[in-house]
C-alpha cells in the first residue's frame, strides 16, 4: 500500500523542465533515496512532492496533509529559544508535546538557548526535530545531513527508524550511507531535455 | 492561527524586532514639522490633520518589507506553506501582527503629537477613528505589497512604489474627515467611503497575496 506514488512526473525549474518521465511510488515503512550530481533536479522534485510548486506534467498521488518538507533552510527565528521554535511548529501542526522530539535529536540542554546562538549541527537537529512534532506520514527531506557530525547522523538515522517503524515513509536526496534498507532512485537518466522548455510565460511572473 | 500571530508578536517583541520603529519614526516627523514650519498656531493647525495622516502611512510604510522577507530568507515560508495553514489565513495574521505592532501604537500616539501641531479639540475624535479605521488597510494593503515583492533582494524600492498609490485613497479620505471634523462640517461621506475601502482590502488582498506568495515560491 503505498502512501506517495508518482506516475510520468515532470518538473521544471524557472519556467525549464528539468526531470520527465518519473515513475515511482513509496509505501508506508519505506525510504526512497534520490541521487544525482548538483543541478540534476532533486531539489526541484522535492519541492513538487511537497506542493511547493505545481508538476510540468503528469501526477503526484499522496493524501493531502502527508507530507512534511525538510529543505536547506532549516526555517528557525534567531530570537526564540530552540523550545519556543518546536513548540509554534507543533501547534501549527496541531500537535502537542515536544519533549520526545527534544530528547530524540539530544536537544533538552539546548531547549532553553535562542536559536540564533546554536552551532550549524545543532540548529540542523532542531530542524530536524521539527519533523517529528509535524505527526505527518511522509518525510520529504532535502540534504538534511548537512553539517551534522557523525553522532548527529546517528540520532537522525534512529528517528527515522523510529518513524518508519510507526507507519511513516522517507523521501530523501542525500549523498550519506544512513544504515537504512532503502530503495535507490538515480535521477541522472530521467534528466529533460531543456529545449523543449514550454514555461516562457512563467518567467515573466518571477 | 492564533499562534502564527503570537509568533510575529513574540518575534516583534524581541531584540531586533523592529517593534518602534514606526512609532519611532511618527514621533520623530511630527516633532520636526513644528521647527520647520514655524510656530505659527493657525498655519500648524491647518496642515495638522494632512501631517498626521502622511506621518501614520509612511511609518506603516517604513516596516512593511519585513513582513514577508525575514520568513522567506530563513526558509520559514517554504515551511508554513506547506504546514496545514492555508496561506490567506497566514496573510492576514500577518497583516494583523503588523497592524497591532504598527497602526494600533500610531493611533494611541496620535492624539499626544495632535497637540504638538495644534489640532482644533473637535478634530481629535475623528483623528482617532479614522485611523482606527484607516490603517488596518495600510497593514493589508502593505502586507499585498510585501507578499508581491517577496522573491526579490532589496525589494523595498518596488514594493513602495507599488503600495503607495493603493494607500492614496485611505490617506485623501482619512485627511479629509479629520479637517471637516476640525471645522464642524459633515464627515459622514469621506467616513463611509474610507471604512469601505478598508472592509474592502481586508476581504479581496489576503486572497491576492496568498496568491503572490505561491508563485514567488514555485
Amino acid at each position: 500500500m503505498s502512501i506517495l506514488s508518482v506516475t510520468d512526473l515532470s518538473v521544471a525549474r524557472g519556467g525549464v523542465p528539468v526531470l520527465e518521465g518519473l515513475n515511482f511510488s513509496v509505501a508506508s515503512g519505506q525510504v526512497l533515496i534520490l541521487r544525482g550530481p548538483n543541478g540534476a533536479g532533486k531539489t526541484t522534485l522535492l519541492r513538487t512532492l511537497a506542493g511547493l510548486q505545481p508538476a510540468l506534467a503528469g501526477q503526484v498521488i499522496c493524501a493531502p496533509d502527508a507530507v512534511a518538507y525538510g529543505a536547506h533552510a532549516d526555517g528557525l527565528k534567531s530570537t526564540l529559544t530552540a523550545a519556543e521554535n518546536l513548540t509554534f511548529w507543533a501547534g501549527v501542526y496541531g500537535q502537542s508535546g515536544i519533549d520526545a522530539a527534544l530528547t530524540a535529536f539530544d536537544l533538552n540542554p539546548l531547549a532553553d538557548r535562542p536559536a540564533g546562538n546554536l552551532s550549524a549541527g545543532q540548529k540542523r537537529r532542531l530542524g530536524l526535530a521539527r519533523l517529528l512534532v509535524t505527526g505527518r506520514p511522509v518525510w520529504v527531506l532535502d540534504e538534511p545531513t548537512v553539517s551534522l557530525d557523525t553522532a548527529s547522523v546517528a540520532l537522525f538515522a534512529a528517528a527515522v527508524q523510529a518513524h518508519l517503524e510507526t507507519g511513516g515513509a522517507m523521501i530523501v536526496a542525500t549523498h550519506i550511507d544512513l544504515g537504512l534498507q532503502a530503495q535507490v532512485l538515480d535521477v541522472t537518466p530521467f534528466r529533460a531535455d531543456p529545449k523543449t522548455a514550454t514555461g516562457a510565460f512563467d518567467e515573466a511572473f518571477l | 492561527m492564533i499562534r502564527l500571530l503570537l509568533r510575529d508578536l513574540t518575534l516583534a517583541l524581541r531584540a531586533g524586532g523592529g517593534f518602534g520603529l514606526g512609532l519611532g519614526f511618527f514621533l520623530i516627523l511630527v516633532t520636526l514639522v513644528p521647527f520647520g514650519v514655524g510656530p505659527n498656531s493657525e498655519r500648524l493647525a491647518a496642515i495638522a490633520p494632512g501631517i498626521l495622516w502622511v506621518g501614520a502611512l509612511l511609518a506603516c510604510l517604513l516596516s512593511l518589507d519585513r513582513i514577508f522577507a525575514l520568513d522567506y530568507e530563513d526558509g520559514s515560508l517554504d515551511l508554513l506553506a506547506t504546514a496545514p495553514v492555508p496561506l490567506e489565513g497566514l496573510v492576514a495574521m500577518k497583516a494583523l501582527a503588523h497592524w497591532i505592532t504598527t497602526g494600533l501604537p500610531l493611533v494611541i500616539a496620535a492624539p499626544f503629537l495632535g497637540v504638538l501641531l495644534h489640532l482644533d479639540t473637535d478634530a481629535y475624535r475623528w483623528l482617532i477613528i479614522t485611523l482606527l479605521i484607516g490603517t488596518p488597510a495600510l497593514s493589508i494593503i502593505g502586507a499585498f505589497g510585501a507578499a508581491i515583492t517577496v522573491g526579490l533582494k532589496r525589494g523595498g524600492l518596488l514594493m513602495s512604489l507599488l503600495v503607495l498609490p493603493l494607500y492614496i485613497p485611505t490617506l485623501i479620505f482619512g485627511a479629509e474627515v479629520v479637517r471637516r471634523g476640525a471645522r464642524g462640517f459633515e464627515v459622514t461621506t469621506p467616513l463611509l467611503m474610507q471604512a469601505g475601502i478598508t472592509a474592502g482590502a481586508i476581504a479581496m488582498l489576503p486572497f491576492a497575496a496568498a496568491a503572490a506568495i505561491r508563485i514567488a515560491l514555485r
